[in-house]
């Protein structure tokens, strides 16, 4: 057993050891308790739309192939050759109903089945019978409204229990478009040098809004001089299942339609025209929900789907304690005009990505808390309190309340783990 | 208009002193090379041709934007650039084309070095730049850079201007 939350309700006060960032041990521990056993977005169901469409995924570490198989089924494949291993498809992405190894030319169909190989007379008869020499599927593959996770353990919950009440956040997200959203092409790879946990922080966290994005915001004031009045306000929700989020207005224009004075008036009218659709639709309440607020969910690990000033998911993965790799995606809804899909574009890249106004400071915060952490032997915790002292239930978007969240149900999995080890050190 | 003769080798001269001026961080001055109608844009990785409402650009500045982008790296708000990163941009490979005509086009192999906290970063690509004359100089109407890396990894950002 080893302490690594402090959860104290009596003092208000929230503490995460430091060591969780940067021991190799909590890693694997990670790696064993969270990523083997918990559903990892893989990607969007319209990033692979054609049947034959596939993508290569890097997944939980693993390296997978997204297909849309030959049968109309959406898979995801190990990308490894069941002969001797080397990765079948090197392709990033493409279209095929066959995937051959280069090594000794063992060939598959799309849905993983051998198909043929050189030489056959040296095996067996009935050689795959059992199938055990066809690409490996990934058994479990679950769409959520066309979000696609995968989940390495055979025995986890089905997606729809994993996800909880965090359904209602995506569905907000989802019922901005009538027929969909869709995830565009140029999904951005980059990197971090911190730990994988900081960036969930960081994702869904606004109290570093107004701080470490000054200079964002300077802009937005130079475009639209009534920005002062609307202030970044709203709720923070623990959610099931280490999931949280953030519900809050802001000053930034919102494609859905939150018009802006950066956007000309014939946007106005098309933004007034999407709206009144929503409410025709949804009624009065959850068309503002869905047009005017703003939501950053964590779905516990390691997905973020920030419903900002444009959409985007992001993924990461630790490499190390201190290295991730995290990819980016832009989604918007199917179908959406020309003019639109460029301001929702250009929206996005004002604050998001690695050469937007926005993540790059993140980033850097991020790498600077991992820097610092070189004095966690003295410098112990980090505080994550804001807010419990108003008491729980009316935690601010500005507090940390959805971290709490996603800390707690970590440090459930995590003592889970030290307990398994404690029980077989017994036996 | 009239129109100066123009070299190759004022064409050179003005990207070296472009990349010159990324290197001491004059930025303004570095917007100040652009037409008011010039952009700046920064393609998909693996993608240089992207549609832009189909595809998400790294940059696509317009020239708002990429004035924006100048100034607000020079603020001690603009925290992954505080205090600033020392670069070392080079241009190798340069072709001129159009020289006698209303815009030269150049095309151009880049490597610029990126160095902070003692770790240093290689962005490597092409660059493409559309150039006019104005005022007896040469100005930028578009830049594009197009980079030759399989992702953003270790770089994990372009917090500069490249």
């Amino acid at each position: 057993m080893r302490t690594i939350i402090q959860d104290n309700k009596e003092k208000n006060e929230f503490l995460v050891h430091r060591s969780v960032f940067t021991d190799k041990e909590i890693l694997a521990r990670e790696r064993a308790s969270i990523f083997n056993k918990c559903w990892l977005f893989i990607g969007h169901e319209t990033e692979i739309p054609n049947v034959g469409d596939y993508k290569r995924k890097k997944v939980g570490g693993r390296n997978l192939l997204f297909v849309h198989s030959q049968d109309g089924e959406i898979r995801a494949l190990y990308n490894t050759c069941p002969h001797r291993g080397a990765l079948v498809c090197r392709e990033n992405e493409g279209n095929s109903r066959v995937f051959r190894c280069f090594y000794h030319a063992w060939s598959f169909k799309n849905d993983g089945q051998l198909v043929g190989m050189p030489g056959k007379d040296g095996f067996p008869e009935g050689f795959n019978d059992e199938g055990t020499k066809n690409m490996k599927v990934v058994n479990r593959l679950e769409n959520y409204r066309g979000f696609m996770f995968v989940n390495f353990d055979d025995n986890a919950v089905s997606l729809d229990e994993y996800l909880g009440n965090a359904k209602e956040y995506i569905d907000l997200v989802v019922d901005q478009s009538e027929h969909g959203l869709e995830a565009l092409g140029g999904v951005q790879q980059y990197s971090v040098r911190a730990n994988w946990k900081l960036l969930a922080e960081n994702s869904a966290d606004l109290y570093h809004g107004m701080p470490t994005h000054k200079t964002y915001f300077d802009i937005k004031q130079a475009q639209d001089p009534n920005l002062k009045k609307v202030q970044l306000e709203g709720k923070g929700r623990s959610l099931d299942n280490g999931h949280g989020v953030i519900e809050y207005v802001a000053p930034w224009g919102r494609p859905v339609a939150q018009w802006t004075p950066i956007w000309d008036d014939d946007f106005k009218k098309d933004m007034e025209k999407i709206k009144a659709r929503l409410v025709e639709q949804f009624g009065d309440e959850r068309a503002d929900r869905i047009a005017n607020y703003n939501r950053n969910i964590i779905i516990f690990p390691n997905l973020v789907i920030n419903d900002i000033m444009a959409v985007t998911a992001r993924t990461f993965y630790p490499t190390s304690p201190g290295y991730i790799e995290v990819s980016g995606y832009a989604l918007a809804p199917k179908g959406e005009n020309d003019a639109h899909r460029l301001a929702r574009n250009n929206n996005f890249l004002e604050f998001l990505g690695p050469g937007g106004f926005a993540t790059p400071d993140d980033n850097e915060a991020l790498e600077l808390c991992q820097e610092a952490y070189n004095n966690n032997q003295e410098v112990e915790w980090n505080d994550i309190s804001k807010g419990m002292v108003r008491g729980e239930e009316n935690a601010l978007a500005t507090d940390e309340l959805q971290m709490r969240s996603f800390w707690r149900h970590y440090n459930t999995r995590l003592q889970q783990s030290f307990k398994e080890e404690k029980e077989v050190v017994h036996k | 208009m009239t129109r100066n003769t123009i070299e190759r080798q004022d064409v050179i001269d003005f990207l070296y002193t472009e990349a010159k001026l990324l290197d001491e961080w004059k930025l303004k001055e570095w917007a100040a090379l652009f037409t008011d109608d010039g952009t700046f844009i920064v393609p998909p990785i693996g993608e240089p041709e992207a549609v832009p409402t189909n595809s998400l650009y790294y940059i696509h500045d317009n020239r708002s934007r990429l004035q924006e982008r100048a100034e607000r790296l020079l603020k001690k708000e603009a925290h992954v650039e505080y205090p600033h990163s020392t670069t070392t941009r080079n241009y190798h490979n340069i072709l001129v084309n159009g020289l006698n005509s209303g815009v030269i086009t150049v095309e151009c192999n880049f490597t610029t070095y990126r160095t902070k906290r003692e770790v240093v970063d290689t962005f490597i690509g092409r660059a493409s730049y559309e150039l006019i004359q104005q005022d007896n100089g040469l100005v930028i109407k578009n830049k594009k850079v197009v980079l030759n890396l399989d992702s953003l990894r270790p770089h994990g950002k372009i917090s500069l201007i490249l």
